[in-house]
């Protein structure tokens, strides 16, 4: 069902090998593709009506660049009006008198709190005196949930019982002045944007507190009623921008596009995981991919460049191409890759189907086997490691006892090495043109 | 029954103004048209019943539409309704054989399984059930307290574990606690977890093989709770879940928001899951068992 968008354009440009301008029959066929993403992607119903009807004008009568396929010259054009519809990330505001007041408001279970507590931390890294005002007395323990995230972040969070929440913030703000605070949140309960009651609460606490941003706070995984919700909460209060959460699972995201284009409120940060340092400011490009389901191929690839020694791997790329490949080689390209950081969040990364695959990898087992692979050839002479020619089988167990493996181990990891080389002659043959397909 | 019905209604009636609302605008005194059905794709799409079973629908009505003869836009409600009444089935009894009976909620983070579980804990406790719950949980701040809070007003014991604590030992623990107190049911809730974070997927698996050594055939029944404002990755939770911990039954929960909840039905159709309850307000009377056709009237608004 979640093919990604390049491989089924691909398929639809399969037949036109031909070059020049994009006819419009061509459009329409990838055009269909596009709006079929777009809503697998949950971006809503006439915003994908709006943004295909766009996206096609500009592609009809476009030039077919000499670098790319039909395809991807859609893609390309896809991608750049999704980049311009979510536009570049906004800064948060802080300007003005302190205490600066940052409001979260949003529907049940959309990571308030949470975030709250991720946004202290922020504030407080860049040197803000930072107070949490836990603005929720509805659901059991929610103030409790914020004075625990306080604790672990040693942020100071202001609670009181029997206070309806908008005078809970007027108290709250005035203690913040008086004790020279620079940065207040505050934290409000869960509310649909359909409760009168809870709507007037809070434009009730956004009018006695007056805060300089009021963030949204929505769930990834929410489907087409984002767009609703949003103007809803932009009706009663002032949106300054959206905080899109549980970024970490596999859901597109395509409210981001929705509230966007629709409201004109911008993305602000990305929740990125349960712990409290998990919230990043966002890259268009790249959340523009996730939309599309094309994966996060632009992140991985950043990732790999930092963790990179691009010397090293110049080196190895050299070898690999003159069929000088080592088991020391391989060693060093394991090691850099486990730079790139938690083998799990790198298997998320990878799109299409490939990643489907990636995802049901043990990341543990992943771990275990490469500390195997080190302990086995870190066991081998040094003319092992550049001819392993040589590794007859009484080798070949002093390797295993010396490594704490089993000769099958051995075997297996020299059978992998073999396949490795036999691609890597592969990749030499055809210049590397197999490459591109990995991400298709 | 007709206080049921009225529960669905007022719990739905906010939120079915808006898109059903046009379906009888949509499906009047007119001729079908091409534009009917691009209307209809336009509605369903925008309730969240996902590309293929919008497809699917709008294909199994334009086919008695053909074999029908009918002209007419009207025509096309009741089909509709019946259509979508056809894709859901009644939530099946639930059998309470052993005892304690296990359940085990679990759900992504924030889809609502701490408040279902005290909700479910109200409910069956009215149905002359003692009731334990099991608040494993143990990495969310203050979700033991979130449970110890409801336990505390139902009159409900809780078992718990220190915060960072292995869930395991706590579901053990419930399941040993609920045999030793005779309790007639034990209700589990667990932290949220994406289904795409492969070690608290195992860490699930975990919980569940330790419910089954505490007590043989348990769990039960195992919960998946969903927010019904969910979009298409509510199927990829539900098979992720069911893989997991073999899922028996899925919980709707806050379908009193704005969001009507079309996901049921690609959940039910594709993996066979029966929608067992549905959250229609904060209060714990309002989780009430899912009935399809106020479902399906709700999000028609007759």
């Amino acid at each position: 069902m979640f093919e990604t968008l390049t491989g089924r354009l691909n398929q639809v440009f399969d037949q036109l090998r031909r070059r020049g301008k994009l006819s419009e029959a061509d459009v329409d066929a990838a055009m269909r593709e596009v709006r079929l993403a777009l809503l697998e992607a949950d971006v809503h119903y006439s915003v994908v009506k709006d943004f295909v009807a766009r996206v096609r004008q500009r592609a009809v009568g476009a030039e077919v660049s000499k670098a790319l396929n039909p395809g991807q010259q859609v893609i390309k054009i896809v991608h750049e009006e999704m980049i311009a519809t979510l536009g570049e990330p906004a800064p948060l505001n802080l300007s003005g008198p302190k205490p600066r007041v940052v409001l979260l408001a949003g529907l049940q279970g959309s990571g308030k709190t949470t975030a709250a507590g991720k946004l202290a931390r922020i504030f407080r890294s860049r040197g803000e005196r930072v107070m949490l005002v836990a603005g929720d007395p509805y659901r059991p323990a929610a103030i409790q949930q914020l004075q625990n995230l306080g604790q672990r972040l040693d942020v100071p969070v202001f609670t009181q019982s029997g206070v309806k929440p908008p005078d809970l913030a007027k108290k709250a703000f005035d203690q913040a002045e008086k004790g020279g605070y620079s940065v207040m949140i505050v934290d409000t309960a869960g509310r649909s944007q359909l409760d009168d009651a809870l709507m007037d609460e809070l434009r009730a606490i956004s009018a006695k507190v007056k805060p300089v941003e009021t963030l949204l706070v929505i769930d990834s995984m929410i489907g087409q009623e984002a767009l609703r919700i949003a103007e809803g909460f932009r009706d009663a209060v002032t949106l300054t921008g959206l905080i899109l959460t549980k970024m970490d699972g596999d859901a597109r995201g395509g409210a981001a596009i929705s509230i966007r284009s629709v409201t004109g409120v911008p993305l602000k940060f990305l929740g990125t995981g349960e712990k409290l340092d998990a919230l990043e400011t966002y890259d268009p490009a790249r959340l523009a991919s996730r939309i599309l389901g094309m994966g996060d191929v632009i992140g991985l690839i950043e990732k790999a460049e930092a963790a990179f020694d691009a010397e090293t791997a110049q080196k190895s790329a050299e070898k690999m191409l003159k069929g000088q490949f080592t088991l020391e080689d391989w060693l060093d390209q394991m090691r850099q890759m486990r730079k790139m950081g938690p083998l799990s969040q790198i298997l998320e990364m990878i799109p299409g189907q490939m990643g489907q695959a990636a995802r049901n990898v043990d990341p543990q087992d992943v771990e275990k086997n490469f500390k195997q692979v080190e302990a086995i050839i870190n066991s081998m002479t040094r003319r092992e490691r550049r001819a392993p020619d040589i590794l007859n089988a009484s080798r070949r167990r002093r390797i295993a006892a010396g490594s704490g493996t089993q000769v099958q181990d051995v075997n297996r990891l020299m059978k992998q090495f073999r396949e490795l080389e036999r691609m890597m002659k592969q990749i030499k043959k055809t210049g590397g043109r197999g490459l591109n397909r990995l991400f298709g | 029954m007709n206080d049921l019905l009225s529960r669905w209604r007022t719990g739905l009636s906010r939120t079915s103004k808006a898109a059903f609302g046009r379906v009888a605008s949509l499906l009047g005194a007119t001729e079908i048209t091409d534009e009917t059905w691009d209307e209809l794709e336009a509605l369903l799409i925008q309730a969240d019943l996902g590309l293929e079973v919008t497809h699917a629908v709008i294909g199994s009505l334009q086919k008695a539409v053909r074999t029908q003869g009918l002209l007419r836009a009207s025509e096309l409600q009741s089909l509709l309704r019946a259509e979508l009444r056809s894709r859901l089935s009644e939530p099946p009894l639930i059998e309470w054989t052993a005892q304690p009976s296990v359940i085990l909620l679990v759900g992504v983070n924030g889809s609502g399984k701490t408040t279902t579980a005290a909700k479910l804990g109200q409910r069956f406790q009215r149905e002359g059930k003692s009731i334990l719950f099991g608040a494993a949980d143990t990495f969310r701040a203050a979700a033991v307290d979130q449970l110890q809070v409801w336990g505390d007003r139902l009159g409900v014991p809780v078992v718990s574990g220190a915060p960072e604590s292995d869930p395991g030992a706590v579901a053990f623990n419930a399941v040993q606690s609920a045999i030793a107190r005779r309790a007639d049911i034990v209700l589990i809730d667990t932290a949220g977890r994406l289904h795409t974070r492969f070690n608290l997927m195992e860490e699930l698996k975990k919980v569940h093989r330790v419910v089954s050594k505490a007590l043989p055939g348990a769990p039960h029944q195992v919960w998946l709770v969903l927010d019904a404002t969910t979009g298409q990755n509510a199927l990829l939770q539900a098979k992720a879940f069911r893989q997991t911990v073999q899922v028996t039954g899925v919980i709707l929960a806050k379908l009193d928001s704005s969001a009507r909840g079309g996901m049921a039905f690609a959940i039910q159709g594709e993996l066979g899951l029966p929608i067992l309850f549905a959250g229609l307000g904060e209060k714990p009377e309002d989780l009430q068992p899912f009935d399809p056709e106020a479902f399906v009237e709700g999000i028609l608004n007759a």
